[in-house]
């Protein structure tokens, strides 16, 4: 458990990328102008997830609940600022 | 021996699809005759092919030319495209592109276009001298964002217009451009021909290394410049192509099959035609394709080098222009016997500082000022 506060907000997929499942390679992809990047497993479900429906909270709570373990949440969030900083996501204003 | 389970998919696929261009640029490196143009795929040609490389696991699809936009069933292919799953990019000089087709694009699920200068060495400099040019890609430009799409400018850099590098940025950022390729030029075709004349120097490029950081600080945000310096300074090739057939299939218009585009001028290449053979056989059984897979192919000092899984050898075409064998190492390596001709390539073009290019139209004696200036 870390100090840190809460991430809050409702993430999406930046408009430029676009998410999906591939069938060759058994993952999920991001795609963006001229490239790709292959996503591991937890990677995949955590950006499924960012539909700008979901707060940070509930995709956690959702994550834990469907893969029944829990402490998600530094994961969770460790991930998110990474794709962040990545430009994958987008966070509207509240 | 690379095995088919060693071979990754065709990830990106390009589909040139026509060589039709409105510009007939005078040192087009396509070749623009018109018999040509009647050896065209057709649309369900086209269709056949987007279906069979996504099947094997294609993602990319990329439409160019020639201009794409010149093919009338460009709207069709990029809807097709879509609906197979793939990531649609369109690289256009944006001639053709108004606000009706730009919608129907849209519409059809386009997701990305490249606005490229297709002929450096007329198209940029009209954009830096004539209000022309640079109103045609400010109109596509605002086109290409009030339609949503990234906004990616391509140009490529070579000596007669590095100079004006900072320029260029900064009329990439007027025109609300969020990201700004600086491609070097690839020497092949015209443009090998005249490498001592295009071939930047070092000053140079030292000198546009400079200035693309100072603009990275100036700009900010706003814009995002890719620039990388050609290995023919750097002691080290490239990898090319991400390897050859590893990742990039390219389609010419007339159906043939090819690692990279440079790759139609090697000799004793028999590059298959999707007319005739599937992609799968193509991609995973074709001599061609298999030539220069995995390390066997190569000869010293790759063979033995610690670096080979790094750069694979280098780029097969420029091997060839240099040495006249495809297999060769790549001359741009420090290691390669033939490292010398790369070096002289180099001495040269600072030798011929003030040689302009000759052109033969007389309306480009405006660009021949410029490269003096
Ligand atoms: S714009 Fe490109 S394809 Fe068209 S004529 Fe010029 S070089 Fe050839
Ligand atoms: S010798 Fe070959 S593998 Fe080694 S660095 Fe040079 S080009 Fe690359």
């Amino acid at each position: 458990m870390s100090d840190r506060a809460p991430m809050i907000g409702y993430p999406n997929i930046q408009k430029m990328y676009r998410l999906q499942w591939e069938d060759v390679q058994q993952s999920y992809v991001l795609l963006f102008p001229e490239g790709m990047v292959k996503l591991n497993q937890s990677a995949g479900e955590i950006l499924k997830r960012c539909t700008g429906k979901l707060s940070v909270i509930e995709i956690i709570a959702d994550l834990e609940s469907t893969f029944a373990v829990s402490n998600l949440a530094d994961d969770v969030e460790g991930f998110l600022a990474y794709a962040t900083q990545s430009g994958w996501l987008h966070w509207p204003e509240q | 021996m690379t095995t088919v389970q060693s071979i990754t998919p065709p990830f990106w696929l390009l589909a040139e699809l026509t060589y039709a261009c409105p510009l007939h640029c005078a040192f087009c490196s396509n070749p623009v005759d018109f018999a040509q143009l009647s050896n065209e795929l057709s649309t369900q040609q086209w269709v056949g092919v987007f279906e069979q490389a996504r099947a094997l696991g294609s993602v990319q699809l990329g439409f160019s030319g020639g201009e794409p936009l010149m093919r009338k069933d460009l709207d069709e292919l990029v809807g097709e495209g879509h609906r197979l799953g793939y990531y649609t990019n369109l690289i256009t000089s944006g001639i053709g592109l108004n606000e009706q087709r730009i919608k129907t694009l849209k519409d059809q699920g386009l997701d990305h276009i490249q606005l490229s200068f297709q002929d450096s060495t007329r198209e940029i400099n009209d954009f830096l001298s004539s209000t022309k040019t640079f109103d045609l890609k400010r109109r596509v430009a605002d086109l290409i964002k009030a339609n949503e799409f990234p906004m990616v400018l391509n140009c490529v850099i070579h000596r007669l217009n590095i100079d004006h590098i900072g320029t260029i940025i900064d009329m990439a950022v007027e025109i609300g451009a969020e990201f700004l390729e600086l491609a070097n030029t690839q020497y092949y075709g015209w443009a090998y021909l005249n490498r001592t004349a295009l071939i930047p120097t070092r000053e140079q490029l030292r000198h546009a290394d400079d200035v693309v950081r100072q603009r990275r600080e100036q700009h900010g945000d706003r814009i995002k410049i890719i620039f990388v310096i050609p290995d023919y300074f750097e002691g080290r090739p490239k990898r090319c192509m991400n390897g050859w057939a590893s990742t990039f299939l390219s389609i010419s218009p007339d159906g043939t099959a090819l690692p990279c585009q440079a790759a139609k001028m090697l000799p004793g290449f028999d590059f298959p035609n999707v007319r005739d053979t599937s992609i799968q056989d193509i991609w995973y059984r074709n001599p061609a394709m298999n030539r220069y897979r995995g390390d066997s192919w190569m000869p010293e000092p790759c063979r033995s080098c610690p670096e080979k899984s790094v750069d694979l050898g280098g780029c097969r075409c420029q091997a060839f222009l240099l040495t006249g064998d495809s297999s060769a190492t790549d001359p741009a390596c420090n290691k390669s016997p033939d490292h010398h001709r790369v070096v002289s390539v180099v001495k040269a073009a600072s030798e011929v500082q003030s040689k302009p290019l000759i052109f033969r139209s007389p309306e480009n004696s405006r660009l021949q000022t410029i490269a003096r200036s």
